[in-house]
């Protein structure tokens, strides 16, 4: 809502020197958010002047039409002789009146005007359009042509009122009453503890049975109708300037005098009008449901298919206007150039806010009218704003107002709510006092009765005040949030971060701290992605959860695994000059088993049963949290130290060693062929969960073809853990180990075994024949060449043997060694070397 | 070695003669002296103390001396011997000190060299200040609460206040999901954490006293100050007579916490669905402390000379949201807090552009290490 402060003036006397920026502050602090302050004028320095044509002389042979043109400014200009002024517009005439800038004024835009030769003809100022005053679009984009009573030299800026200051308020949901100029008007006098004007206190006619026949059908979304008709309209007149220019400022466009007065009304005390060319309305006017399938076509021009839950207005023919949204095309108000209107139906009416609010969704239709009713209008206003349309019409345009007022009122009580005195000083911490709370619950325009117990009789205004605490808030925000005091409560003793959290920050540290660097992605996700990852048919991961109103049609899906965000990442680095790169992520994945059903709207009055709950839950997709690297270029770079080593599958599953030793779990590696690794460089990463070993994520090289697809650096490697699953696999606090102090013997064994045995078996056969002696093992070295013969391989283990109580002799270390090495040949059809 | 005989006069033996003893001690030091290097020292030694050298061949013709010829023989050579091997011991010492001193000249090396083998890593500066955030708080007793971002309309709308047709709901921007064949499903993408409030008062008696953090998501475009993907942590607190007054001073302990002792914080009124009274709240400018405010001399970017940073939305708990969730809001009362992580990163670490936060590129992340 725009408020100028001119207007804002006229119902509230602030104090002469009062700035927007001082109402701003004092809007501010009573919860109005006022957003800025545009000053309008600023930019503009005058003389700008009225001044009529006189004279117009086509000028020929430029590429488009030109006048030269001289017009009267009266003494404006010194000289009182007519000024001389070349002018491309064409939409005046000899005799109007028009706004000349005179050389010396500057418009906005910095803008400054000087005599000048163009076209062959000195300019001596300008003929001015709204759009160059700064005054909005009237819709003409042509010159302004003033009403004939115009005085030729007088100052156009007071009398366009170009120089206000302008409130732009971001009005919350709660406050429909701040749409209106009388809401505003309201909470800028109780701010400054000053007497509201209130321009809804008119005097009305009683209602009477003569009036333009109404009748409302569902009144349960209509509560309140009236309607008033004024004849003998003048189709020629036009809205006054004053009116038209607070239109402009409030940011609505001028448009026909009827038009701009139901607006204008609108604007003024936020009661939303309508206004129907009597003579194109048949019999009576109904209020009613519409039938399904039935169709009308709104002002807009679009024609629309009706749903049974719209509230129509209607006549003898059928729906004339989508009740409280907007109006039909069929009995819109003639404008000038169709001769226009001189019969006109007022309809001021209250609607339902969730009708309004659903048949604004269901047509994607929303209207000035209907962001007031989805937010509350005071009903008692509208016979008030009929009156004033009436009134304004009548002013106006000449209208004569018929006799007959018709109002339907559906029966209502006024809301109270039963609060304690003291509830205030309880929410804030403050001690108010009875007194202050009865005192601004009445500033607000709350009727307050009673002692200890105060039932508050709520404004028809304020549909929003409907518990305690809402009052509490009204008595808060008046007395001001910053005179509450600072305190601080006591929670009972913590616990501080839970398993799953620690885990979570431990592993983000510790890729940090092997040269990773976190990227957080975006989740959503395309099946062109799932195609690039080279997924089968039948892989889990195509199940995903989709989004109804995706910001992408070409990613409606939500990730179901962490890489395709990742490489993405990788890649822009890429092309952005980093090529040796280490990326990792945590976050979730989302993995439905497409058995969800929908989830119920549960009751918001009590708390939802344990079942109840438990079918929510069951409605969501599984949300594991996982951790998930990629790299590409170099691990260790080059330097003066020696050669670069690029990242390879090792470091990818290294990587998930690395996470998993957060979690205290050890990793069993296996081969693996899974998209989108390479099938021969693909370990599957396990772990032990409840005595069984489950799956928890993948490492390795990626698979050519998706490293193609997604267009990412040669031998691109990835690994993806899953983080909730290591944390089951979680072994508990560590056993200290006990240190042995005796010498340590060791032994070295080389063994030769097909290529294809994973050296992984090897050592856990090795691990298991050692025995209890064996204190650690480990692979040194790997390697293949013509003496081992075809398709062998040798692998070195260092295996170090001690005893917690004694030296070992050298038969036991001996003894020892051989029982390992028989496990693996018994095991994986090793061959000792050199034996 | 020859046997004692004892008809020998010991001046007769030429090799024992005190001047021959001298002699040979004088060349031995003589050759110590003379070796340039330890290899030299080394012959030096063999020739003037190994087992034939002069000296040694001496001591042995003592053995075939009369006894009395014999102490004083003795004692000769003993104190030849001993001058020979200390002058030894000292140009060993001095010789070795030498060569190393020279050696480690030699393997003198440029400690100026880069080693940026492995570049440092590095966690996102959004993580890391939501640890921040959840660690002041942990540290005053709360416990860091979390749920799905996958989330039932119920939980992130209806149970916090926010009725079906009420325009509210359309103020959050909401992806939904769909349901099979499009339908609706009643699930969205959570539009803030507050349902990981809901879940705490239903999982939990107060009092209560957690912080959410976590991704939030809303249909807004990625540009310079929007994206469609970004976190939040909210505070909820749920106990015996919590007032507006206790939600100030919590705050105000958190602003302290993160932006520097004796900032003001504002409270300014405002609408949220599931508080009331609702609030807005800004923090004094911890760069210029609101002295840019009116003074064109000292312009500053971070709060715009405004004096004040926006912060976010907090209040008391609307007791409707208690009584979906279970508690008895006549017995408890309880506040909320909720903002952006985001916003809150630009202003404090002045960074320019929100896709910064999101793109991964490493350049912008690894300045802002392991903590912050």
């Amino acid at each position: 809502m725009r408020a100028p402060l001119s207007w804002l003036r006229e119902y509230v006397d602030l104090p002469a020197g009062e700035t927007g920026r001082d109402v701003q502050a004092k809007l501010v602090a009573a919860g109005l958010e006022v957003e800025r302050v545009e000053q309008l004028g600023a930019d503009l320095t005058g003389p700008l002047a009225v001044g009529k044509v006189l004279t117009i002389e086509e000028l020929e042979g430029f590429r488009k039409p030109i006048r030269f043109c001289t017009v009267d400014v009266g003494t404006a200009n010194g000289t009182g002789e007519p000024q001389e002024i070349v002018c491309g517009a064409r939409n005046f005439a000899v005799g109007d009146k028009v706004v000349v800038a005179l050389p010396g004024a500057v418009l906005p835009g910095d803008f400054a005007i000087a005599e000048r030769k163009t076209y062959g003809r000195m300019s001596r100022g300008m003929i001015c359009s709204g759009d160059e005053l700064g005054m909005g679009d009237d819709g003409s984009h042509g010159i302004i042509v003033l009403p004939p009573e115009a005085e030729v030299g007088s100052d156009a800026v007071e009398l366009l009122e170009l120089r206000d200051e302008v409130l732009d308020i971001a009005v919350t949901p709660d406050r429909g009453y701040c749409l209106s100029m009388r809401g505003i008007a309201r909470e800028t006098a109780t701010a400054y503890g000053l007497p509201l004007r209130d321009p809804a206190l008119l005097d009305v006619p009683a209602p009477n049975s003569y009036g333009y026949p109404v009748s409302v059908a569902d009144p349960a979304g209509c509560d309140r109708f009236t309607a008033r008709t004024v004849t003998g309209l003048d189709p020629e007149a036009r809205s006054p300037i004053w009116l038209q220019r607070r239109l402009q400022k409030a940011g609505m466009r001028p448009v026909s005098l009827a038009v701009d007065v139901t607006n204008y009304v609108m604007l003024e005390l936020g009661q939303p009008l309508h206004a129907y060319d009597r003579s194109r309305v048949t019999g009576t006017i109904g209020v009613r449901r519409a039938e399904p399938g039935e169709k009308l076509t709104t002002l807009d021009g679009t024609k629309r298919v009706l749903d049974a839950e719209d509230l129509v207005i209607t006549d003898d023919t059928g729906p004339i206007g989508l009740a409280g949204v907007m109006g039909g095309a069929n009995t819109e108000i003639a404008d000038a150039a169709e001769g226009g209107s001189t019969e006109v139906v007022i309809e001021a009416a209250h609607f339902d806010a969730v009708s309004i609010a659903r048949t604004a969704r269901r047509h994607k239709l929303s209207s000035e009218a209907s962001k007031r009713f989805e937010r509350g209008v005071d009903p008692q206003a509208a016979s008030a704003a009929a009156q004033r349309t009436v009134d304004l019409l009548v002013l106006l345009a000449g209208g004569t107002p018929e006799a007959g007022v018709t109002e339907f009122a559906a029966p209502s009580a006024p809301r109270t709510i039963a609060v304690r005195a003291d509830h205030p000083d309880k929410v804030a911490g403050v001690e108010y006092g009875r007194e202050t709370v009865v005192r601004r619950l009445q500033e607000v325009g709350c009727d307050v009765y009673g002692q200890d117990e105060l039932i508050v009789t709520v404004p028809s205004w304020r549909p929003d005040l409907t518990d305690p605490n809402d009052l509490a808030e009204e008595v808060i925000r008046l007395e001001g949030y910053e005179s509450l005091p600072s305190t601080l409560p006591k929670p009972p003793a913590g616990r501080g971060p839970t398993a799953r959290q620690r885990l979570h920050r431990r592993v983000g540290r510790a890729l940090a701290g092997a040269g990773y660097v976190e990227a957080l992605t975006y989740p959503f996700l395309g099946d062109w992605a799932l195609d690039h990852l080279g997924l089968e048919a039948d892989d889990p991961r195509r199940l995903t959860v989709r989004l109804l109103n995706p910001l992408s049609e070409a990613e409606p899906a939500l990730r179901t695994t962490l890489l395709p965000g990742l490489f993405a990442a990788l890649r822009r680095n890429d092309s952005r000059g980093e090529h040796d790169l280490a990326l990792f992520e945590t976050g979730l994945v989302f993995r439905p088993t497409g058995e969800e059903l929908p989830a119920h709207r549960l009751p918001v009055d009590r708390r939802p049963t344990d079942e109840e709950i438990a079918s929510l839950d069951a409605a969501l997709p599984h949300q594991p949290r996982r951790a998930a690297v990629v790299l590409a270029g170099a691990r260790e770079r080059a330097g003066w130290w020696g050669p670069a080593r690029p990242s390879s599958w090792a470091d990818a599953v290294e990587a998930g060693r690395t996470v998993a030793r957060e979690a205290g779990v050890e990793l069993i590696v296996r081969q693996d062929q899974q998209a989108p690794f390479h099938p021969g460089r693909c370990a599957a990463l396990l772990a032990v969960v409840d005595g069984e070993e489950v799956l928890v994520g993948n490492a390795g090289e990626l698979h050519p073809r998706v490293i193609k697809a997604f267009g990412l650096p040669e031998r691109t490697c990835a690994m993806e853990i899953e983080l909730d699953r290591l944390e089951k696999a979680a072994t508990g606090p560590v056993e200290a180990p006990r240190i042995s102090t005796f010498p340590v013997a060791t032994q070295d064994v080389a063994l030769v075994v097909d290529a294809s045995v994973p050296a992984g078996q090897v050592e856990a056969a090795l691990r298991s024949g050692a025995g209890e002696l064996l204190e650690s093992l480990r692979l040194f070295d790997v390697f293949t060449g013509e003496q081992l013969g075809e398709g062998k391989k040798s692998l070195a283990y260092a295996l170090r043997f001690r005893a917690a109580d004694r030296t070992l002799t050298a038969d036991e270390a001996s003894a020892a060694r051989d029982a390992a090495v028989a496990a693996a040949v018994e095991r994986t059809g090793a061959v000792l070397r050199g034996a | 070695m020859s046997a004692p005989n004892k008809s020998y006069d010991p001046v007769e033996v030429e090799a024992l003669k005190p001047e021959e003893i001298e002699r040979m001690r004088d060349e031995a030091l003589a050759a110590f002296a003379a070796a340039g290097d330890l290899d030299e020292l080394a012959q030096a030694k063999t020739a003037h103390t190994g087992g034939t050298s002069p000296l040694a061949l001496a001591n042995r013709e003592i053995g075939a001396l009369p006894p009395q010829a014999k102490a004083d023989a003795g004692k000769r050579v003993g104190m030849a011997r001993g001058a020979v091997n200390k002058a030894l011991a000292a140009r060993q010492a001095e010789l070795e000190a030498e060569r190393d001193a020279r050696v480690l000249v030699e393997e003198a090396v440029d400690v100026t060299l880069p080693y940026d083998r492995v570049p440092a890593g590095a966690r996102h500066p959004l993580t890391t200040f939501m640890e921040r955030v959840e660690d002041v708080f942990v540290a005053m007793g709360y416990e860091v609460a979390e749920g799905p971002e996958v989330e039932a309309e119920w939980f992130n709308f209806d149970a916090l206040n926010f009725e079906p047709d009420h325009p509210a709901r359309a103020m959050q921007d909401t992806f939904f999901v769909a349901g099979p064949k499009k339908t609706e499903s009643g699930v969205v993408l959570r539009t803030h954490t507050s349902p990981v409030q809901v879940r705490s008062m239903l999982d939990r008696e107060p009092p209560l006293y957690v912080v959410c953090p976590g991704r939030v998501y809303r249909t807004d475009e990625l540009d310079a100050t929007h994206t469609p993907v970004f976190h939040q942590i909210e505070l909820l607190a749920i106990d015996e007579g919590l007032t507006m007054a206790d939600l100030k001073g919590t705050i105000e302990h958190m602003v302290h916490s993160l932006f520097g002792e004796g900032l003001t914080t504002r409270l300014r009124p405002n609408y949220f669905p599931f508080t009331e009274p609702s609030a807005e709240l800004d923090m004094q400018c911890y760069v210029c402390r609101g002295e840019s405010v009116g003074n064109p001399e000292r312009p500053c970017r971070t709060c715009s000379s405004e004096g004040w940073i926006e912060l976010g939305g907090c209040g008391m708990v609307n007791p409707r949201v208690l009584v979906a969730a279970g508690i008895d809001p006549e017995r408890y009362s309880g506040f909320a807090f909720g903002f952006g992580i985001e916003r809150m990163l630009m202003f404090r670490h002045n960074v320019e552009d929100m896709r910064d936060m999101v793109e991964g590129d490493v350049r912008f992340t690894r300045p802002f290490g392991m903590e912050i």
